[in-house]
């Protein structure tokens, strides 16, 4: 008998194909999924929570406070401002702090891998120089890996050091940006110490001021966004290959009936490429075809599965909205899980079946789980102990549905360098044809659609969102769940430009070959997006500063901590930044101040808006506004050069005026 | 659709690099590794791998990277679904097939030297010129860099008719460009039809056919890559740098006629790179979006009456062609157009003919302008072979004009006349050399055509000088004669007043950035004794320039004080260089070969190269292909002598500086000069044997060796020891 369980009271529906299938299956009926739970809590959020009002930052309280009511501030007399604040601010700090101890691991990996203790190497050369560049680092007589260490060291040291020089990779932003933060004295010193300075100016009775606590929000933010969160990206690049465009496939559908399935969850690639490098060694497939199956199968999930989407190809078979689903097919023999966003109900999920939930991390461990730590210097070790376990459970499988229709190829992997080599090749990529189609207006600007799934709208909002927007010639870049979910809707396929986007962004995406939106990797792959953005400032032509670009970045279903973080790292940097909610509601004047008064400060912004076209059409606003600041909002006349024009493009720095021979 | 297009430049690029990869392999076989191979007398190889990779190809065996390299740059097939990003592949593609196209065109300067004419312009027996060697390149480079030609179009295949042939050839023409012509359509190639219809090919009519092959599409490109290399200051091996160079300030573009081959598509996604579109009349997909081009990438299916103007507007290029009302074509284009003795109706001067051009300044009053009159027969009352005396009078008056700006509207005369289609002009003053062309009569020519010209053309590029002028030609005998004396006296006069013009009677001196558009980082200075050494800008020029433009390429440098007037040192002077090379080159002389000697654009007319063993300087012109006693011929010595830095022993000179009397007072002038191409030697004998006179040296002049007397310093030292030429016992040079 088919189970009807579209959602439920208290969330939207699910429109997802492949979820409403694997839910309708008798195979499932035990399962009890995000939405079921929603239903039998049978209470609504709390009001004080949801906007930001309750305070538990001592034991006076809990206060719940009430704008504007003067009995109603708190036993400390903290304002709705301040409660409000010190919320947000924590909860940026959470973000950065766990995009922060992921990127520490990332370092500490690279490291051991430029020292060889790693079945890893070092990939991308010229990424590291390029980095051994911005430490200062003399390369010269160097080896490759001699360079990778002292590189990550580096990396490393701008966690913890206790100087007040600004973080490296600061100097990566435009100039302006730099000033604009030098002024505010917002430059992140070091990683951690952001984190603990938040922390402790939100505990009782210390920074009361909503204005000056967001500064440190600003900083502790861009201490993740362009430290630790680049770094993180940076590095995995250099140990795994910056991503190039690569042919993949994402939703449920991608499991196999006749292989391991083997699932890896959650955010740091380390284990899960070590699993890649195993499940194709000869020993392990052997084991496999002993226990009957025809091979290993390994597919991702949420963030860990865009990182080796984006990388080797391998199946991405659910984002964050659909980690229960994916287990509910009763076609996984293992689930492989590190850190983050990973539901203690998948466990529970689990027992329905002869699926193990296998945590990796002593930092992240559950009750119902088999715990099998992941050893850094035994990468092979462990990776072939996990697999081993999940072969082992191949024979004891029973009835399972793959929706195996419902998978949706997609073309992913852009990263900032392989978007300007895509744009003009080995010997001319740049941003410019990006920048010169932004100007003449095919392309109307840049969104980024970011984040997480969330049961509280329906799952198809990234898809309207998006759908709405490259409609509108917006350029869409896309990471973590909020990618896979547009790769669900079919709109990472090189053809959606022709279905789905407007003439002018079409066009270019068939100049280029590219699909109307791009696959940039995970959550914290987000510096990506600050990078092109810069190149796109200095490519010329849009401005001084990531503030002037026709650019704005949206979370429509932010779920995790994280993602308040990013926004803040991008509203710092001056982007536009809308979400569907924010718990800020609950002052006037704190809510007034991240959606306004914060552009008068850093030139980006804050917003809110539940309707997914609504929000679209409020980022296209945005766009649009910046495109009359930049005065390309009106057709331009073609200028055409004579030579008098040509002697004043004036010199080539450096160029001598030689023959031949004068090399 | 971009997806077809790119999939057939792929497609094409794999067929090319395969075809390239046999001939090679079967080359190898034939030849092996250490053959040489070479496009004929150049200094840059295979241009466009040296430029773009920094390998020069020498031999059969340096092919084997470059193929590896095109392997590594061809990427896989476009699919039709779930496709890969395309563009950046076929750009790669593209560049993949030009490295293959100039192996494959080296194979076959090997295997057929005389497949090509290599010549400037078609035998009888063959069209095609093959690929621009560094003399014609450097010859016509100068045109780039000078502004005189903006670019060049590069056909593919040929139009419809030879009819639409000449006419669009005549419209690019007009508007200044080179015309690069490739491969066939249906078997019949452009020039081929241009020949057809009467009309001169060759690179004196900017016609040039490369050949009968798509893959001489890499002569055109090699051309703009050598561009770039000589006189944009861009190093082998900096491709980027070559590419934008190219994007920004060669305005070339790919012109294909029928349809587009694979091949074809190949070949125009390599031009892309360069920044350089394809227009074609073809029903074709169009890829609109800008970005690597500074306009459209591809535009198709355009008429052949629109072809030139949508061209030039795809390419972003403005031509400001002066409307001259007269019935030929006009423009730089035709000034190497000859009137051969076939073709030629009648001429005048010449030595057939008493003939003389003079211009004067009059007062306001007494210039109508626009006035052009003719005493005497015209053209239309003559039969064909009855030549005429000619004199022409041009009298201009301006509330700015200085008698010594005379020579220099007069010395356009000739170039000027030349633009006319039809009429060729050779010499000046009362040497002049008019040729009237037969086709020009058909259209109706009149000698006040020549005069209208003037009036228009003078105003245009004078303007700022000149407010009235007005034309009188004479072609009776007794008329000419007074213009002949009028002429002589007012030579006699200029000539007395410019000998006597040194470095010594004038205070300031003359920057020259003229050629900044294509030379951005070097800077001439001109004095009155010593010519910009592109050799057709002097001093005058630069005051003239700079009354007309204050703000133009000729900046006033107040000379300052001579510190030393042996090496020519001038505190002024230096202080300027400083500046403009931003503390690069802190001094230069401006008599010295040895000591902090002039740096040089690309386009110098000779060079001068100090010779250790005779202890005495060389000159060599770059039409002189052959060897000379520094080892080294003009296209090397052109290496050593640029590169916008000082290079003791080696510096570019105009020709004129060989017989100036500041000719490198340092070394010793005159004295030290020991070798020099013959053909350089006949040019300026009078003027040489004249300042061998002056310094009272007469028997120097036969001292001075030319390849006659060798090719290598120990032939040359014997010959100077013979003589007892001077060098051999001056105090060492170097």
């Amino acid at each position: 008998m088919a189970v009807k369980r579209n959602g439920c009271e208290g969330c939207a529906d699910i429109t997802c194909v492949s979820s409403k299938q694997v839910l309708a299956q008798d195979v499932s009926k035990g399962v009890k999924t995000a939405y079921d739970r929603i239903k039998a809590r049978g209470t609504s959020a709390c009001l004080f929570g949801s906007t930001g009002t309750c305070c538990r930052h001592c034991n006076m309280g809990p206060c719940q406070i009430i704008d504007g009511v003067e009995e109603m501030i708190g036993v400390c007399g903290a304002t709705a401002a301040t409660v409000v604040a010190r919320g947000f601010c924590r909860t940026i700090a959470a973000g950065a702090a766990a995009h922060t101890d992921h990127a520490r691991e990332m370092v500490k990996g690279f490291i051991e891998t430029a020292k060889g203790n790693s079945p890893h190497g070092i990939k991308d050369v010229s990424k590291l120089m390029m980095l051994a560049g911005q430490f200062g680092i003399d390369t010269e007589g160097k080896s490759v890996n001699e360079i990778g260490v002292e590189v990550g060291e580096k990396a490393l040291s701008e966690f913890g050091k206790q100087d007040d020089a600004p973080l490296t990779m600061l100097k990566r932003a435009p100039k302006k940006r730099q000033a604009i933060w030098k002024k505010l004295g917002v430059e992140p010193r070091s990683v951690d110490r952001e984190v603990t300075e938040m922390m402790h100016r939100t505990h009782m009775g210390v920074d009361q001021d909503y204005r000056n606590l967001m500064l440190q929000a600003s900083r502790c933010s861009l201490s993740d966004g362009w430290g630790s969160s680049m770094l993180s990206t940076e590095l995995t690049d250099i140990m795994f290959g910056t991503p190039e465009p690569i042919r993949a496939q994402v939703d449920l559908g991608v499991l196999k009936k006749d292989q391991v399935n083997v699932t890896v969850h959650g955010h740091e690639p380390l284990l899960a490429e070590a699993l890649c490098l195993a499940a194709q060694e000869p020993d392990m497939l052997k084991l496999a075809k002993q226990a009957g199956a025809k091979g290993i199968n390994l597919a991702g999930v949420c963030c860990t599965g865009n990182e080796i989407l984006m990388r080797r190809g391998i199946p991405v078979a659910a984002g964050f909205i659909q980690q229960e689903m994916v287990l509910a097919t009763g076609a996984v023999e293992a689930m492989v899980v590190d850190v983050q966003c990973v539901m203690q109900s998948v466990a529970q999920v689990a027992k329905s079946f002869h699926t193990e939930i296998i945590t990796t991390n002593y930092r992240a461990k559950m009750p119902d789980a088999v715990h099998l730590q992941f050893e850094e210097h035994d990468a092979m070790g462990s990776a072939k102990a996990i697999l081993k376990r999940a072969i082992g459970n191949y024979k004891k499988r029973g009835k399972c549905f793959i929706p195996v229709d419902t998978k949706l190829d997609v073309v992913v992997g852009f990263s900032h360098e392989s978007i300007s080599y895509q744009l003009g090749g080995r010997f001319r990529g740049s941003y410019r044809p990006l920048n010169d189609n932004i100007i003449n207006g095919r392309i109307r600007g840049v969104a980024a659609i970011v984040g997480c799934d969330n049961y509280k709208l329906a799952d198809d909002v990234h898809e309207k969102v998006a759908k709405e927007l490259i409609k509108n010639d917006v350029l869409v870049l896309a990471t973590g769940c909020a990618a896979t979910s547009l790769g669900r809707a079919g709109l990472l396929r090189p053809e959606a430009a022709r279905e789905f986007a407007g003439p002018g962004l079409a066009e270019v995406c068939e100049t280029v070959g590219i699909p109307p939106v791009l696959h940039m990797g995970s959550c914290v792959d987000n510096s990506r997006l600050l990078i092109a953005a810069t190149a796109m400032v200095e490519e010329g032509g849009l401005g001084e500063d990531i503030c002037d670009l026709p650019l704005s970045g949206t979370a429509p279903l932010w779920m995790s901590e994280k993602a308040v973080a990013i926004g803040q790292y991008f509203a710092a940097s001056g982007a536009h930044v809308i979400f569907q909610n924010l718990p800020t509601t609950g002052s006037k004047d704190f809510h007034n101040y991240i959606t306004k008064e914060h552009e008068e400060v850093y030139g980006g912004l804050w917003e809110v808006e539940e309707d997914p076209i609504k929000l679209a059409q409020k980022m296209i606003a945005h766009i649009d506004k910046k495109r009359a600041e930049l005065g390309i909002d009106k057709k331009r006349e073609r200028v055409l050069f004579d030579m008098e024009m040509r002697r004043d493009l004036g010199g080539i720095p450096d160029a001598g005026c030689h023959g031949p021979a004068a090399e | 659709m971009s997806q077809i297009i790119c999939s057939a430049a792929i497609r094409g690029a794999h067929k090319i690099v395969d075809m390239a990869e046999e001939k090679y392999e079967e080359a190898l076989k034939k030849y092996g590794p250490e053959q040489e191979v070479a496009f004929p007398n150049t200094a840059y190889f295979l241009p466009i791998i040296y430029s773009m990779l920094g390998a020069k190809v020498e031999t059969i065996g340096d092919m084997k990277d470059i193929f590896q390299e095109c392997r590594k740059l061809l990427p896989p097939q476009v699919t039709s679904n779930l496709w890969l990003p395309y563009l950046a592949p076929a750009l790669d593609a593209g560049m993949a097939t030009f490295f293959a196209e100039e192996m494959y065109e080296a194979i076959r300067y090997l295997e057929h030297s005389e497949f090509y004419t290599k010549s400037e312009d078609p035998t009888d027996s063959n069209l095609w010129l093959g690929a621009a060697d560094d003399v014609i390149f450097r010859k016509r480079g100068v045109e780039f860099v000078d502004g005189s030609a903006p670019g060049f179009a590069a056909i593919m295949g040929s139009p419809a008719d030879k009819e639409m042939a000449s006419k669009i050839a005549l419209e690019l023409q007009e508007k200044n460009l080179y015309i690069f012509m490739h491969d066939h359509s249906n078997g019949i190639s452009m020039p081929e039809q241009l020949v057809d219809s009467g009309v001169q090919v060759g690179w004196g009519t900017r016609l040039v056919p490369f050949g009968k092959s798509y893959t001489t599409a890499v002569f055109a490109i090699g051309f703009a890559c050598r561009v770039a290399m000589a006189f944009g200051g861009i190093k082998p091996g900096d491709a980027l740098g070559n590419l934008l160079y190219n994007k920004d300030r060669t305005f070339a573009f790919v012109m294909a006629f029928g349809d587009v081959s694979d091949e074809w598509y190949a070949n125009a996604a390599g031009a892309i790179n360069w920044g350089f579109p394809t227009i074609s009349d073809a029903n074709i997909p169009e890829v609109l979006p800008t970005g690597v081009c500074t306009y459209e990438h591809v535009v198709s299916n355009i008429p052949h009456e629109e072809i030139v103007q949508k061209a030039i507007e795809v390419r972003g290029l403005k031509v400001n062609v002066s409307k001259i009302d007269i019935p030929m074509s006009f423009g730089p284009a035709f000034e190497g157009e000859r009137v051969r003795k076939d073709d030629l109706f009648m001429e005048c001067g010449g030595g057939r003919t008493p003939g003389v051009e003079v211009l004067v300044s009059k007062d306001m009053s007494e210039v109508e302008d626009g006035l052009v009159t003719i005493e005497g027969p015209d053209i239309k009352d003559i039969e064909q072979g009855q030549n005429l005396p000619l004199g022409i009078l041009v009298e201009v008056a301006g509330r700015e004009m200085q008698s010594d700006f005379e020579p220099i509207l007069e010395r356009q005369f000739h170039h000027l006349i030349n633009y006319i289609q039809g009429i060729m002009h050779m010499g000046q003053r009362n040497i002049m050399w008019v040729r009237i062309g037969k086709a020009a009569v058909e259209k109706g020519l009149s000698f006040t055509h020549i005069g209208k010209m003037l009036h228009g053309k003078l105003h245009q590029e004078f303007g700022a000088i000149v407010d009235k002028i007005q034309v009188k030609l004479y072609t009776e005998v007794d008329k000419v004669q007074e213009v002949m004396d009028l002429a002589k006296s007012t030579y006699d006069e200029r000539d007395k007043r410019l000998g006597s013009m040194t470095d010594e009677t004038e205070e300031v001196f003359y920057s020259c950035t003229l050629c900044q558009s294509f030379a951005p980082s070097h800077v001439c200075v001109i004095t009155p004794e010593r010519v910009g050494m592109c050799g057709a800008y002097n001093w005058l020029d630069g005051k003239a320039s700079y009354q007309i433009n204050p703000t133009g390429p000729n900046q006033p440098i107040d000379k300052g004080e001579c510190t030393d007037p042996d090496n020519g040192y001038f505190t002024g002077i230096n202080e300027f260089v400083n500046q403009a090379s931003r503390g690069a080159v802190p001094q230069v002389s401006c008599y010295s070969l040895m000591n902090d000697p002039m740096t040089a654009c690309g386009c110098f007319e000779a060079i001068a190269a100090m010779l250790p063993q005779a202890n005495g300087v060389m000159f060599v012109n770059r039409d002189y292909m052959g060897m000379t006693p520094s080892g080294m011929k003009f296209t090397s010595l052109a290496g050593m002598a640029g590169g916008g830095a000082q290079t003791p022993g080696f510096m570019g000179v105009s020709k004129h500086y060989i017989a100036s009397p500041k000719l490198l007072i340092a070394e010793g002038g005159l004295k030290r000069v020991v070798w020099m191409p013959k053909m350089l030697k006949d040019e300026l004998a009078e003027k040489l044997q004249q300042r061998c006179d002056e310094i009272g040296m007469p028997e120097l002049f036969d001292m001075i060796a030319t390849e006659e007397q060798g090719t290598t310093e120990e032939e040359i030292v014997a010959f100077l020891k013979e003589k007892g030429h001077p060098a051999l016992t001056m105090e060492s040079a170097v």
